[in-house]
């Protein structure tokens, strides 16, 4: 059977054919792997009205949104706890967000190889407007601006809390489980 | 004996008014300092007598934010201080916890940038903490009437930290311009983001 050179063709074309697509696969899973997604995190880029919809969330769950920058060394310091912190809660009640405002020019340089190297999972969303003045009051109205800031809130129980400087890991989850 | 206990209590109501110390705003009556340059002398306001003004700076030698500011803070000085409003700059950041922020990097940022303000350092954090400042930079637009100095404007230098290019709201240029005028500041205060100020450990 294997002799018979029309099933040969066949063989080798189908291999042929195989090739292309195991070239497509690992074209496209190279494309998946390289991209943020496939790090665990997912770097979003946001505006005002993003940035309000992720306030106004009207689910019945802790949201758990901190202020960030790669360029602020406390804010840095305090990601990995963050990122453990996560890692404890069930996602269905508690959801982490950390809403980056590194500069343009730093997303590629600094803030993607940072969240490789930490490997953080938690969700990133990349502030665009840098318009501060336009968008600090919706956060908070007593936020003067300075980071790192975090903000508890769950809307549908009316829960909140502002917290403003650097936050431990033990700190963090004393707000989290007072606020659940 | 009433008015007495009245008397103590407005007294009281004043000392924890003055300890309370709520951030400074536009229209607050800011008291004189006296903190040490970069060159160890002290300065105060009132050594300027020329002063119409001053475009205060709650600054520092580390802050990636101020960095990006720096030479904008350097040419509001050179705008503006041959009109009466001399940019003063002050570092309130606790040395042990951003050692970067000690006295002796100030005098080298300063002597390396070529600072020609005064670069003034709040070893103690009060000045920091009577203000209510909380970022760097943390700006406080001061005008001068007399002895007395009232805040006219607090917040952001412009609203484009990255690129200067890209700012089209010069706070502190305009509420200047507008003083220089004899104008209303058209916008007294703004929020932007910045570093926190290093407070010491307690």
């Amino acid at each position: 059977m294997v002799n018979n050179p029309n099933v040969l063709r066949l063989v080798a074309k189908q291999f042929i054919m195989k090739g292309w697509f195991h070239l497509y696969l690992t074209l496209t899973s190279v494309f998946i792997f390289c991209s943020p997604a496939a790090q665990g995190q997912n770097v979003e880029y946001i505006q005002i009205p993003e940035l309000e919809k992720i306030l106004k969330n009207p689910d019945n769950k802790l949201f758990v949104v901190n202020f960030w920058a790669t360029w602020c060394a406390p804010c840095v310091s305090e990601i990995p706890g963050f990122e453990k912190t996560a890692k404890d809660y069930d996602p269905g009640k508690v959801s982490f967000l950390l809403v980056s405002l590194d500069f343009p020019s730093q997303i590629e340089k600094q803030l993607i190889p940072f969240l490789k190297k930490n490997k953080i999972t938690i969700d990133v969303a990349v502030m665009k407007n840098l318009d501060y003045n336009a968008w600090i009051d919706k956060v908070d109205p007593e936020w003067q601006g300075a980071i790192p800031a975090t903000l508890f809130f769950n809307n549908s129980r009316k829960t909140r809390y502002f917290h403003t400087g650097e936050v431990t890991e033990p700190e963090l989850r004393k707000y989290i489980n007072s606020l659940l | 004996m009433k008015k007495l206990i009245l008397l103590l209590a407005i007294v009281l109501m004043q000392v924890s008014m003055i300890n309370a110390g709520e951030p400074y705003k536009a229209g607050d009556v800011v008291s004189d300092i006296s903190l040490k340059n970069v060159k160890g002398e002290m300065v105060s306001f009132s050594q300027f007598k020329d002063a119409k003004g001053f475009i205060v700076v709650f600054s520092c030698n580390t802050c990636p934010v101020v960095k990006k500011y720096q030479q904008r803070i350097i040419d509001l000085n050179s705008q503006f201080s041959d009109k009466g409003y001399p940019v003063i700059a002050i570092n309130s950041n606790d040395k042990g916890v951003s050692p970067g922020d000690s006295y002796e990097d100030m005098g080298k940022l300063a002597k390396s940038k070529g600072f020609a303000f005064q670069y003034l350092y709040d070893e103690t954090q009060d000045v920091a903490k009577r203000w209510g400042a909380t970022n760097t930079p943390h700006v406080y637009v001061l005008s001068k009437k007399g002895d007395k100095l009232t805040v006219e404007y607090v917040g952001a230098i412009d609203n484009n930290a990255d690129d200067q290019e890209r700012a089209d709201k010069k706070y502190v240029v305009n509420a200047v311009n507008a003083l220089i005028k004899n104008e209303k500041v058209p916008l007294t205060g703004t929020k932007a983001v910045g570093c926190t100020i290093k407070w010491k450990n307690a």
